[in-house]
Order: structure tokens, then C-alpha cells, then sequence
């Protein structure tokens, strides 16, 4: 029997811890004590903490910050970082202009 | 782990997760399942965030603009959380004649419903927005659109009612309804789970079909991908929720001040796909590019802007293009809301409070006649209610 998430199960109160302030993501500005905070609110996964805070969703994508906010959020749930499914990766891997990504002819632009 | 609830719901997108809370809210007991391992990962997740009216059919307009004059004002304080709605008005912009007539069309039915959206020349267009290109010729211009950020706003919305008690399983598969005593009563999982309610609300997206189809119940609706995608921050130029006749592109510039732009290659409706929506929609090569080259046809100068992300969704196409939220009279105590055809971030609010409404036996603020499960006729018989 594959086991379903219950998603009410973590209902102690949220403890703030004197780490709380440290910068996780740099691009977006998000601490440790907001991506904690967020699991206890419920976002158990790794797409949810990006969608509700936008860590990892500035310039460097989370190329920066996915594993340690992957370290947090599983820390919080008692649970192994391996076990956490990673957010979606998605083109392009470098930002690229919109006059070039328009431009399927090829050469300079 | 409680199975037994009042009320359940299937799905756990914007209309799922709304009528959750507004169910908790008003002291119900409700469960809600989701078959993916995310909380709203479908088509509330992956839209171009409009909150609008304009271009809407006119069966989908009374509801719409009622969840935009009582919900939408004041969502964020409800929920506590900010939701980015921002009510800045609608360009719908033309490049031909035959645009604008389109345009013209669209917004006298809409006015027939009571609508403020009246058409505007290429000058008003661009005292409206200044970095209009040369190429548009006109607009239809609707004052009370707008946008909003989806991605927090489902999230919000799941939020608020899990505050309030509603409990949420995901990876909680469903695979039928069953009846008892000629209702809708249990909930069978995938994994051989069975949760029991009074009333089951089904809000699932395409998984909607199967599901349904368990009881007898089909609705015309088939998959589709949309496609989007997000530019790195930039300066702050404009706050209006963008579309156009020709249906190139859409989008707005968002409060961190990316832009995110959807639009269409023409191939939507024929991505391969594995007849689940819980895998990860593809983005494919021919959607950015035709994006980028539509909205720099519109938008000379975002030519320069980086593109940082592509993204697909899986969307619920409808065979008339409109939803399905009816309460289903062959199986008592079933609810459906689906086939919301890609636009039903907008209304998600007022279709999550409505459906709260018909699982607690109550009137709808909006009469939802138009929108039945049964309204799909055979087109010999349509035509002739239509002459």
C-alpha cells in the first residue's frame, strides 16, 4: 500500500531558533527562519517553499540556495534531504535575451 | 487517520483549496485529497495570472464579476497573506482591422452583461501604456481587470484552511466513487484507502473525467498543455493585464517586477502525454521562442529583457470552452467543477465559495444554470436552439 501524505501532521508550535535571520537565498532575500516557518505552515515540498517565498526563483534559478534550503525543510520535516523531491528544472540555463530567444535563425543577435 | 468527514473534496488547486476553507470557515468538516505529491501543482500553479473579465464568454461573466466586486478586494487580509492582486485594468490589443472588430465584438456582449469594457484608438492605448508598439492599432480596455500572483494565492488559500482545521492528504490518488444507497458516499484510492463524506466535491482538473466516469458521468473535455515564461526583474513599467485579438501572447509585469508571458505555438493540444497530469508538462523549443518574438512585436523595448524560466501546465479544455460547476442530479451528494479551459485562476474564489455553498445545501450568489454537467447537446439540436 503506497502511503499518502497527511499533510495536518506537524501541529506543534513553531519555535524560532537564533539562526532564524540568516540569508538562504541571495537573490530573493529569504532566511531560514521563513523557509521554517513555511513547513510549519504546511509547504512540506521543496515547489512549495519556491512558490510561496520565491527561493530559487530569482536570477541564479536556485543554483545558489536549492541545497541548503533542501538540508532545512528536511531537518524540519525529520526526514533525509535524499528523500525530498527536487523543484522542476527548466530552460534555459542561462538567462537569454528575448531579441535572441525569438530568433531561431541563428547568427548574431 | 480520519477518513469520515463531511464534506470531501478531490483536487487541491485554487477551486479544491478555496471551497476548503470557505467550508471551514463556516464550521464544516472537510478532507481534501490530492493525487500529485504538491499542494495546487496543475493549472493553478502554472498560469499567466489574470484576474479578468474582459474577452470572457458571457456564461462565465456573472460569477467572474462578482468574485471580482466581493472577493478579490479584499482576499489578501482574508487569507492573511499577499496575494499581489493588483486591479490596474485590461489592454486587449489589436494590430488589424479584423482585430479590432474582434475586439469590438467582444466587448458588446460583455457591456450586454453589464461589463464596463469599451474600445479605445492606438492614442488612448498608449496614454494607457507608453511602450505600446507603432504595430497596434487599437484596443478594447476593461478598467476593473487585473492580475494576481497564483502561485500564492492557491497556496494561501490551502493555507488559510488548514488553519482552520480542513485536513489535506497528497500522493492520495483517487480511483472511484463509489455510491451507496443511490449516493455518492465513499472515495476509493488508489492504494485500496476508502475515505467517506456526505457530499464529494470533485475538482480535479482533466483527472475530473476518469474519476466521474466511475458514477456514469462525462463531461467533453480533453488535455492541454499551456506554456509560459519569466523574465528577469525589471524596471517597473506597467501595471495593466495584457492579451490581444490575435491570441500571440498575454501577461503582465509582476510585483518583484518580472514579466510573465503566456502564449501559444498552435500545438497545445497535441503534447504526448501519459493521460495523468501529475507528471511534469512538457516546455517545448517552438513555445519561448514564439512567445518572445509575439510580445517584441507588441513591446519593442522588452527586446533586451533576459528570459530565466520556461514552464508548461496541464490545462482542462472544455468542448464549449466554458466549466463545468454543477451539482450532478443522477448521483446526489456529487459536486463537479472542471474543464475550466486554462482561464480558471480568475474565478477561482467565488467558484470555491460557491461550491461551498451547494455542499452546504445553499443558493449560489450567481445563478450557475448555464454551466451544467448536461448542457452538451448534439449540434443539429444546438443549431436549432440557436435559430
Amino acid at each position: 500500500m503506497t502511503q499518502i501524505t497527511d499533510r495536518s501532521m506537524r501541529t506543534a508550535a513553531f519555535k524560532p531558533e537564533a539562526d532564524d535571520d540568516m540569508l538562504i537565498c541571495r537573490c530573493e532575500e529569504i532566511t531560514k527562519g521563513e523557509i521554517r516557518r513555511a513547513v510549519y505552515e504546511g509547504m512540506y515540498e521543496i515547489t512549495e517553499i519556491r512558490r510561496w517565498l520565491r527561493v530559487g526563483m530569482g536570477l541564479c534559478q536556485g543554483q545558489t540556495c536549492t541545497k541548503l534550503v533542501q538540508r532545512i525543510v528536511a531537518k524540519e520535516l525529520g526526514v533525509s534531504p535524499a528523500q525530498l523531491e527536487s523543484a522542476a528544472a527548466r530552460g534555459p540555463v542561462r538567462p537569454i535575451e528575448m531579441a535572441c530567444m525569438g530568433n531561431e535563425k541563428g547568427g548574431v543577435c | 487517520m480520519k477518513t469520515t468527514s463531511d464534506v470531501l473534496i478531490i483536487g487541491s488547486g485554487i477551486n479544491g483549496s478555496a471551497a476548503a476553507y470557505y467550508l471551514a470557515k463556516s464550521g464544516v468538516d472537510v478532507t481534501v485529497l490530492e493525487g500529485a505529491s504538491v499542494i495546487g501543482g496543475g493549472g493553478s500553479s502554472r498560469n499567466g495570472g489574470g484576474v479578468r473579465q474582459s474577452g470572457r464568454d458571457s456564461r462565465e461573466l456573472p460569477y467572474v464579476m462578482w468574485g471580482i466586486e466581493n472577493l478579490w478586494p479584499t482576499l489578501s487580509e482574508e487569507l492573511d497573506a499577499d496575494t499581489e492582486y493588483t486591479q490596474k485594468g485590461n489592454l486587449r490589443l489589436g494590430k488589424t482591422q479584423a482585430h479590432l472588430d474582434k475586439l469590438a465584438q467582444l466587448a458588446q456582449s460583455a457591456g450586454k452583461v453589464g461589463l464596463d469594457v469599451r474600445m479605445i484608438d492606438a492614442m488612448e492605448a498608449r496614454e494607457i501604456n507608453p511602450y505600446l508598439s507603432e504595430e497596434v492599432a487599437g484596443a478594447s480596455w476593461c478598467p476593473t481587470d487585473g492580475h494576481a500572483n497564483p502561485l500564492k494565492t492557491t497556496l494561501a488559500f490551502y493555507r488559510a484552511a488548514r488553519r482552520l482545521g480542513a485536513r489535506f492528504y497528497t500522493n492520495a490518488i483517487v480511483e472511484r466513487i463509489e455510491k451507496v444507497h443511490g449516493r455518492a458516499r465513499k472515495v476509493v484510492l488508489k492504494n485500496g484507502m476508502v475515505f467517506e463524506a456526505d457530499c464529494i466535491i470533485v475538482a480535479a482538473g482533466y483527472a475530473s473525467r476518469k474519476i466521474v466516469n466511475s458514477v456514469g458521468i462525462d463531461v467533453p473535455m480533453d488535455l492541454k498543455v499551456s506554456e509560459t515564461l519569466v523574465t528577469e526583474t525589471q524596471p517597473h513599467m506597467f501595471d495593466q493585464m495584457l492579451g490581444t485579438a490575435a491570441a500571440d501572447f498575454y501577461g503582465h509585469q509582476t510585483k518583484d517586477g518580472s514579466f510573465v508571458f503566456g502564449g501559444s505555438a498552435g500545438y497545445d493540444q497535441f503534447v504526448r502525454h501519459d493521460e495523468t497530469t501529475f507528471s511534469t508538462p512538457p516546455a517545448s523549443s517552438l513555445h519561448g521562442p514564439c512567445i518572445c518574438r509575439a510580445v517584441t512585436g507588441y513591446f519593442p523595448s522588452l527586446e533586451h529583457a533576459k528570459i530565466i524560466r520556461c514552464w508548461g501546465g496541464w490545462t482542462d479544455l472544455c468542448a464549449d470552452g466554458v466549466p463545468v460547476i454543477s451539482p450532478v442530479d443522477e448521483v446526489p451528494g456529487l459536486i463537479l467543477a472542471c474543464a475550466f479551459t486554462g482561464h480558471g485562476f480568475g474565478s477561482g474564489p467565488v467558484v470555491g465559495l460557491m461550491l461551498a455553498q451547494m455542499a452546504r445545501g445553499e443558493e449560489t450568489v450567481v445563478d450557475l444554470s448555464a454551466l451544467r454537467y448536461d448542457r452538451f447537446a448534439a449540434k443539429d439540436k444546438k443549431n436549432k436552439k440557436a435559430a
